[in-house]
C-alpha cells in the first residue's frame, strides 16, 4: 500500500476590516506569509465608512468608495459585511468598561466585534482571527492592559493575533504552531503613523484610506452631544437606525426642552430628510428657496411659528419681511403658514445640539 | 435560473450591499438579481461585491430617483 502524502491544510484566518490602512496592512502582512485570509466588516450604524457623506449635495464629487470595499478588491480578498445594528445596541447602552471621551464605548466594541468573529470563524472552519491595531495607537482598546481584556473577554483568546504589533505581545496560537511566522510580524506602537506608512510603501500600497479620529460617529463630539440630546429628551436611552442616521443629517437646533427643529444643509439633506416626512411634523418653503425642516415635539401654534422662523433663517428669503412655509402635521393636516425670519442673533448660540 | 427582485429603496450604504449579499447567498448558480436603490452609491458598492466575491454585473441603470443594478449569481 503507498503512503499517502501528508499536505498540511492552507491556514484561514479572519480579519477586521475597517477600510483604514491598519487592517489592510494587517491583512496583507497574512496574505504575505501564505494564508487564506477574508474579511470581515460590522455595519453598527454608526460607521463612517458607507456614504452617508453622499446625501450631502457635492456636484463636483461622485459618490465615495466603500473602504472595506475597496481594500478587499485590492488585496484580492472576499469581504463579508455585517448588520450588527440590533446587537449593538447593547454594547453602547450599557458597556462594562463604559465610554471613552465620547460616547466611543471601545473596548466593548473591540472585544463585541473581536467575539463576532469568533463565531465567524467556527461557523466557516477558520482558524484566528486578526486586527490592524496598534498597542498605544488608541486610549481605549488598544493598551497593554486592555489587549487582553478583548482576547479574554471576547473568547478569542490566543486565537487572537495583531500582525502588527506582535513582537511586542506574547506569542499566540498561530505563532506558537508556526501558522504564522512571528519573525515576519512587527513591533509597532505608539500614535506615530510613520511605521504603518513606511510599511504600505515597502508592500506598494499607495492609495489608502487615513480616516481621522476612529472608525465611527460615536468619537465624534458633536454627534455623540446630539445622541445624549436625544436620549435626554426622550427620558429613555434607546434609539433604532432612523434615529442615527438623522443625527448624521442637517443642523439640529433645540430652541425649547421639548422641541427640535432639524434644518437640512442643502438640497440633498433635503432629498434625504423627505424620505422622514411621515414620521416628523415638516416645513416646506414656498415663498423662497429653502431647505426642508422636520420638527419634533412641537405643543402648539407658538411652538411652530418658532420652528418656521428658525428655518426661515436658512433661506434664500432670510432678509425678506416675511417667509411662507408649508406646514404638514405628523398627522398630515397641511396649511399655509408666514413668518418673519429671524435675524441671525435671534437664532441663540446654545440652541445648537 | 430565476429572476428575482430586491427592494433596497430608502437604504444607505452599506446596507444595500449587506441586502444583495445575504440575498444572493440564498440563491443558485446563474440566477439573476435586480437591487433597486435609491442611494447612489450603491453603484459603486455593488459592483465593487460583486467583483471581489466573483458575481457578473449584468447592468446599471441610474435616473433621479432611482438605480437599478443587476447581477448574476456566480457560486
Ligand atoms: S471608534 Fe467606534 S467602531 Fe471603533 S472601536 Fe471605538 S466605538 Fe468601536
Amino acid at each position: 500500500m503507498k503512503a499517502v502524502a501528508h499536505i498540511p491544510r492552507t491556514r484561514r484566518a479572519v480579519a477586521l476590516i475597517s477600510g483604514g490602512l491598519d487592517s489592510m496592512l494587517a491583512a496583507r502582512v497574512m496574505q504575505d506569509q501564505g494564508l487564506h485570509v477574508e474579511g470581515l466588516n460590522f455595519f453598527t450604524g454608526f460607521c463612517v465608512e458607507g456614504h452617508t457623506h453622499a446625501i450631502r449635495n457635492n456636484p463636483n464629487r461622485k459618490p465615495r468608495r466603500n473602504n472595506a470595499l475597496w481594500v478587499a478588491e485590492q488585496l484580492g480578498m472576499p469581504l463579508h459585511i455585517v448588520d450588527v445594528i440590533e446587537e449593538y445596541k447593547s454594547v453602547l447602552l450599557r458597556p462594562r468598561h463604559g465610554y471613552g471621551a465620547n460616547l466611543n464605548p471601545c473596548l466593548d466594541c473591540k472585544t463585541f466585534m473581536v467575539g463576532k468573529a469568533l463565531e465567524w470563524m467556527q461557523a466557516h472552519d477558520f482558524d484566528f482571527i486578526i486586527t490592524g491595531e496598534v498597542l498605544g495607537q488608541r486610549p481605549m482598546s488598544q493598551r497593554r492592559d486592555t489587549f487582553p481584556v478583548v482576547a479574554r473577554e471576547s473568547g478569542a483568546n490566543d486565537r487572537l493575533l495583531r500582525p502588527l504589533c506582535a513582537q511586542l505581545q506574547p506569542p499566540t496560537l498561530p505563532e506558537r504552531e508556526g501558522w504564522v511566522d512571528r519573525e515576519q510580524l512587527y513591533g509597532f506602537s505608539g500614535r506615530t503613523r510613520k511605521p504603518q506608512i513606511a510599511l504600505a510603501r515597502q508592500l506598494g500600497i499607495e492609495d489608502y484610506a487615513q480616516p481621522a479620529g476612529g472608525c465611527c460617529f460615536l468619537t465624534d463630539v458633536a454627534y455623540s452631544r446630539k445622541l445624549r440630546d436625544l436620549w435626554q429628551s426622550r427620558a429613555k436611552r434607546d434609539y433604532d437606525l432612523d434615529d442615527i442616521m438623522l443625527l448624521k443629517v442637517g443642523r439640529h437646533l433645540r430652541p425649547k426642552p421639548h422641541l427640535k427643529v432639524i434644518v437640512a444643509r442643502d438640497a440633498g439633506e433635503t432629498r434625504y430628510l423627505r424620505g422622514y416626512r411621515k414620521r416628523f411634523t415638516y416645513l416646506d418653503m414656498t415663498s423662497h428657496n429653502g431647505p426642508l425642516t422636520l420638527v419634533e415635539g412641537e405643543r402648539d401654534d407658538a411652538d411652530v411659528e418658532l420652528a418656521a422662523r428658525i428655518a426661515a433663517r436658512f433661506g434664500q428669503g432670510r432678509e425678506a419681511k416675511s417667509v411662507s412655509f408649508q406646514f404638514v402635521s405628523r398627522d398630515g393636516i397641511e396649511r399655509e403658514l408666514q413668518v418673519a425670519p429671524f435675524t441671525v442673533d435671534e437664532v441663540l448660540e446654545d440652541w445648537y445640539l | 435560473m430565476s429572476t428575482y427582485q430586491l427592494d433596497a429603496t430608502g437604504l444607505l450604504c452599506p446596507l444595500p450591499v449587506i441586502r444583495t449579499q445575504d440575498r444572493v447567498a440564498t440563491l443558485r448558480q446563474g440566477d439573476v438579481l435586480s437591487v433597486h436603490c435609491t442611494d447612489p452609491g450603491a453603484l459603486l458598492d455593488i459592483p465593487a461585491w460583486c467583483r471581489i466575491h466573483g458575481h457578473e454585473l449584468l447592468s446599471t441603470q441610474e435616473n433621479e430617483e432611482e438605480v437599478l443594478i443587476c447581477i448574476r449569481v456566480r457560486k
